[in-house]
């Protein structure tokens, strides 16, 4: 078995997702490769891989900075066909789901989704994948002999390793499709905010209904800045226009699993409760003392967030300092 | 020009496995997915905006004919659904065989699907059919419109993790669309009354020139190798608020070295 994994990169530093799949990577395969397509700052980027275990990582600097799936699974099909990488993986993101399901069409070859762990079992790979609103965790195999796998982002710690040597980086050159060319970008705007992005965040404060209005969602901002971490809202939050898409964690929005999830003002639907509920450490704000999110969190605040997120918030910038 | 939407038909209500843990239980009730009717909703704008012809397309047990006369009531013209035990089990990867062999012979300009299927599979599906149909993709469209000569291209405005896109690709071309891009209209009486007249074509895998190893469960590269149930939280604690609720998340908190 030979492993690659994609690396998602964005402004000089690769995704903390891709960087835990590829510490995850290293420790069941020593000669694991990553590869880094378009961008700038490949060399400097490629130490960090090197850092997470990859022994090689490849580069495609030319062309398709911009996050384009067709381009890349064009490079990862060349470097399956001319390397002979046989396991290539994922950290889950808006890109990386449409690479790696494209990859998985062209090379004929088995994908598993939603992982949240991998292992080995008589050298095979075996995928831990949650089912049924994570109500049931099923194992799942490949019957190819060349296996996509795509993880849920958080399922696993980005360690750089002591020992981690500088990777033998190469740069390639590959000629691109007709058709994953076929599409471009026209215009392109970053978000301004910054902090972490929802996927690759250690903490997430999430905020619902119970906020009570567009403006509520100030306090999950003050709270998630204080804590570091990225500001998440439920469907029914995003369906009344108080905060983007972008944003919105569930069954038809992100799925996540930070260190430390904060949710304030939501009831906890099973739709909100598939997208965090493997989150490590929960922490709920709820003025219902019968809301269903409280049976699922590890600290359950019976409250109004409007009287106990200020004074937390305040308690966490004094700690701060 | 003519639109396809690729449609699925889903278990409605709670989700069970099998007995023997397999795989999802799909015997009982069933409904047209979610996310789908923002595709087929999306479909018949351009149709109202002058497309000609808007088809829906389905792979599943013959229950799922009912999602298609939803779908065709909403104004859809017509659907193609492929109903055959050789396809049952199939996977990402042999469903996408499946949809790309229909949408080669319907030679749609534009192939739409919904984000996502309330059943947890083939999220990812679209960009299996689009590249199998040679054909680019884009998917989390929250905005579609036709520019170019003859309105030959799709542009697309969408929201990924680190900003908005704008992107642009030549037709033919698949397209997922989020549920933020519209709102679906309902079925109307009269709408499921001409549903009823409506052409409805069902289809085998030999129909479309796949041989059964190449789909179903035994063409599929993925296997369920045994089910679980995930590990419980322990240890949760519950507090009401007295006016020191933020000092004991707080203490909660540092304790933990979450700070």
């Amino acid at each position: 078995m030979s492993m690659l994994v994609f690396l998602e990169h964005d402004a000089g530093a690769v995704s903390p997702g891709s960087l835990g799949v590829l510490t995850k990577a290293a420790a069941l395969d020593a000669d694991v490769a990553a590869v880094l397509v378009g961008g700038d700052d490949l060399d400097a980027v490629a130490g960090d891989a090197g850092r997470h275990g990859a022994a090689t990582v490849f580069t495609v600097a030319d062309a398709f900075p911009s996050p384009l799936p067709g381009p890349r699974i064009d490079v990862l099909a060349e470097l399956v066909r001319t390397r002979g990488y046989d396991t290539i993986l994922f950290s889950n993101s808006v890109l990386a789901a449409d690479v790696a399901a494209g990859l998985a069409a062209r090379l004929e070859a088995g994908i598993n989704w939603d992982l949240i762990d991998l292992d080995l079992r008589d050298d095979q790979p075996v995928g831990l994948q949650p089912m049924l609103q994570d109500s049931v965790v099923a194992e799942v195999g490949w019957r190819s002999s060349q296996r996509v796998a795509l993880f849920r982002p958080g399922s696993f710690e980005a360690a750089p390793s002591a020992a981690g040597s500088a990777p033998a980086v190469e740069s390639l050159s590959v000629e691109f499709s007709e058709h994953t060319t076929a599409a471009r970008v026209v215009e392109q705007s970053r978000r301004v905010d910054e902090g972490p992005s929802l996927g690759d965040a250690d903490v997430i404060v999430a905020g619902g209904i119970g906020l009570g209005s567009p403006e509520g969602f100030e306090l999950a901002e003050q709270l998630a800045a204080a804590l570091h971490g990225a500001v998440g809202a439920t469907r029914a939050a995003v369906y009344k226009g108080w905060y983007p898409p972008s944003s919105q964690i569930g069954q038809t929005g992100a799925t996540v699993a930070p260190k430390l999830y904060v949710a304030l003002g939501i009831s906890g639907a099973v739709q909100h409760k598939v997208g965090m509920q493997r989150s490590k450490t929960i922490v709920a704000v709820n003025k219902d003392p019968h809301a269903p999110i409280f049976e699922f969190s590890d600290l359950a605040v019976v409250g109004d967030v409007h009287t106990v997120v200020p004074e937390l918030v305040e308690l966490l910038r004094k700690h701060a300092g | 020009m003519k639109i396809a939407v690729c449609v699925k038909h889903v278990p409605s209500g709670t989700l069970r496995m099998r007995a023997d843990a397999s795989a999802l239980d799909r015997t009982g009730p069933g409904e047209l997915n979610a996310s789908d009717k923002n595709a087929i909703e999306e479909a018949l704008r351009l149709k109202e905006g002058g497309a000609e012809e808007v088809v829906l397309v389905a792979m599943g047990p013959a229950a799922a004919i009912e999602s298609l006369r939803t779908g065709l009531g909403m104004g859809a013209d017509r659907a193609v659904l492929v109903d055959d035990d050789a396809v049952a089990g199939s996977d990402l990867v042999a469903t996408s065989r499946v949809l790309a062999g229909v949408l080669a012979r319907e030679a749609a300009d534009l192939v739409l699907f919904g984000q996502q299927t309330s059943d947890g599979g083939g999220a990812v599906l679209w960009a299996a059919v689009a590249e199998r149909l040679a054909m680019p993709f884009v998917s989390q469209a929250s905005k579609l419109t036709l520019a170019g000569t003859n309105s030959g291209n799709v542009v697309v405005e969408r929201e990924t993790e680190v900003g908005n896109d704008t992107i642009e690709a030549t037709l033919p071309a698949v397209v997922a669309v989020c549920d933020a891009i519209n709102e679906p209209r309902y079925t109307s009486l009269k709408g499921m009354m001409a549903a009823k007249k409506k052409p409805l074509d069902t289809l085998t895998a030999s129909d479309l020139g796949l041989s059964a190893d190449t789909v179903g469960a035994g063409g599929s590269q993925t296997v369920v190798l045994g089910t679980g149930a995930p590990p419980a939280r322990t240890g949760a604690v519950t507090i009401e608020d007295d006016g020191s609720a933020a000092q004991s998340i707080f203490d909660y908190l540092t304790e933990r070295d979450l700070v």
